[in-house]
């Protein structure tokens, strides 16, 4: 028998001020799975109910009505044990500046190892070991003072704190907003390490469709509080018809190769990156040349 | 033409505990036109939002001048005209949505200056109707989402109807939607004359700019047309940066079609140079 998937959302609903004037419903009905070891990413417009999604995976918030299964545990029972779960399930907000809390960068990193009663050697080990998954040098950036970071720089520290903690699910809310080209290449890069080779699980809220494709082994596409489509990038980016109904957006290669296919060109549309899209539109613009060339 | 707002030999550094300063901009000078649309970029820490933070007087000099409109940034005095001629949206809207109405938010400004009721209520509904935003004007906007939030952020600033707007990487928190509405809107605002500085990480987004000016260790590298700076790939990947993926694509193909053009830097032209060569190849044939 296949082992349970790590995470399980049944039917999940969630109101905001309900019985209020200001009631709005978030979440409708929602149901995804994300097996052991798998990279999720979900994706959807502003407001469809993903950051409401994800605040469910570690208990921040708990289920109005359905059901939330993190690791074998339904977490709309009552006792559940909220420390251990927070330690399993690491998530990573939107807005760094929510999760910075010390003054300095070493310590905010350690919060989170020092008060699981890791011994301090082993907690400075683990915060060496985040700061340099984020890229972040230790000895240089250490005793720095939180305050005079960057925005790009504070999310590092963020990420590095959960990190610190050695989760076994990784939830980040837009890994890469405000990162410079480089850092976001980076970064990606070391998801991809963490997810495929130390098997870390990792679901990942993302407006980046170019990160999405590089990343997910399967996307969910949310609108209007539920998931309206789930598939591999490659399943999802090759559905005109989803795509434009769902209003879903698409990496920049594919978006061209749209563009030349809609004008007629012989396009695949399925080249998520740089190279595979000049790939294809060299077929094209190959293609008239060796037609002049036959017909010379 | 005078410049709105003018940047003078600014240094700055942060202390970064009793004994270690770190130095964020050093010894800086430029200026910016009334309507003009700069972009800002430059990697994590090369100081970009720190400079950006200088424009309206919300972080001020250690050394040099910064000058809007013929008043000094350091003029404690001065502050209000200088706010209200250059407006300032951050990259987190949590930090400047203050109200728990979006319609209010909007007006909470113009209410603080004094502006009449009707006229306050004509602008808060215009604010919001270009941002997309009017059919929620009576929710709470903490309730919003990331990129909803950001809109209404946006709106507060333009209904202080400013000269100029600084968006400090404001877009950095959208979907790839709400990011071409925002840029839809800037390029809206400044074709009526609006003077755009964006700072962002976004290549595609600095090409839409007029003007870019790139920064590294608090200096400025680079100042001019996307197109000339965009022709410096290598230049650019050595300060962490990237060509948009337009021009990245140009490049490889004409890598291997030398005909092809690679100074290419946004979608329609890209597509009309395939169109160009692809039928310019046909023609030959016929």
């Amino acid at each position: 028998m296949p082992a349970r998937p790590i995470i399980e959302i049944e039917n999940l609903s969630h109101t905001y001020m309900k019985g209020t004037p200001m009631e709005h419903v978030a979440l409708k009905g929602t149901n995804l799975y994300v097996e052991e070891g798998e990279c999720i990413a979900i994706i959807g417009h502003t407001g469809s109910g993903k950051s409401t999604l994800i605040q469910h995976f570690n208990g921040l918030m708990r289920p109005e009505s359905g059901k939330v299964i993190i690791d074998g545990e339904d977490l709309s029972q009552k006792k559940v044990n909220l420390k251990t779960l927070r330690q399993k399930v690491g998530l990573v907000f939107q807005n760094p500046e929510d999760q910075i809390f010390e003054k300095i960068i070493g310590d905010d990193i350690a919060y989170g190892p020092f008060k699981l009663g890791l011994p301090l050697k082993e907690v400075r080990e683990r915060v060496k070991w985040a700061m340099e998954v984020v890229g972040l040098d230790f000895e240089e950036m250490k005793d720095r003072q939180t305050f005079a970071l960057s925005g790009g720089q504070k999310r590092k520290v963020a990420l590095a704190g959960i990190l610190a903690l050695k989760p076994k699910i990784l939830v980040l809310d837009e890994p890469t907003a405000g990162l410079d080209p480089k850092s976001r290449k980076e970064l990606l890069g070391k998801i991809k390490v963490l997810n495929k080779e130390e098997k870390l699980t990792v679901v990942f809220v993302s407006h980046n469709m170019e990160e999405v494709a590089m990343l997910a082994d399967r996307v969910y596409v949310m609108a209007d509080g539920t998931d309206v489509l789930s598939g591999t990038p490659k399943e999802i980016f090759t559905d005109k018809e989803k795509l434009q109904r769902h209003q879903i957006g698409t990496p920049e290669t594919v978006k061209i190769l749209y563009r030349l296919s809609d004008l007629g060109y012989k396009v695949k549309t399925d080249a998520f990156s740089i190279h595979e899209a000049a790939e294809e539109i060299m077929k094209v613009l190959a293609g008239t040349k060796e037609v002049s060339n036959y017909v010379k | 033409m005078e410049p709105i707002i003018s940047v003078e030999n600014v240094s700055f550094s942060y202390k970064i505990n009793e004994k270690t300063k770190v130095s964020v901009l050093k010894n800086i000078s430029f200026s910016i036109l009334p309507g003009e649309y700069v972009a800002i970029i430059g990697h994590n820490g090369s100081g970009k939002s720190t400079l950006s933070k200088h424009l309206n007087g919300i972080l001020t000099p250690d050394e040099g001048d910064v000058w809007v409109r013929g008043y000094n940034t350091r003029e404690q005095t001065k502050k209000r005209e200088i706010r209200r001629t250059v407006g300032t949206v951050f990259q987190h809207p949590d930090n400047q949505i203050v109200a728990t109405i979006v319609e209010e938010d909007v007006a909470f400004g113009l209410e603080n200056i004094g502006v009449p009721r009707e006229e306050m209520k004509k602008r808060v509904d215009e604010a919001l109707e270009t941002v997309n935003m009017l059919p929620f004007r009576l929710r709470p906007p903490h309730h919003l989402s990331g990129g909803q939030k950001q809109r209404v952020a946006i709106a507060g600033v333009l209904a202080m109807k400013p000269d100029c707007i600084v968006f400090d990487e404001a877009t950095s928190m959208l979907d790839s939607f709400g990011r071409k509405e925002v840029l839809q809107v800037m390029r809206e605002m400044n074709n009526a004359g609006m003077t755009i500085v964006t700072v962002t990480h976004h290549m595609s987004e600095a090409a839409e700019a007029d003007r870019i000016i790139v920064i590294e260790d608090g200096q400025i590298v680079m100042d001019g047309p996307p197109r000339e700076i965009f022709q410096h790939k290598q230049e650019l990947e050595e300060l962490q940066l990237e060509v948009p993926a337009i021009s990245q694509l140009a490049g490889l193909i004409n890598g291997q079609l030398n005909d092809f053009s690679k100074d290419l830097i946004k979608e329609a032209e890209f597509i009309a140079e395939v169109e160009k060569f692809a039928k310019g190849v046909r023609k030959e044939v016929g």
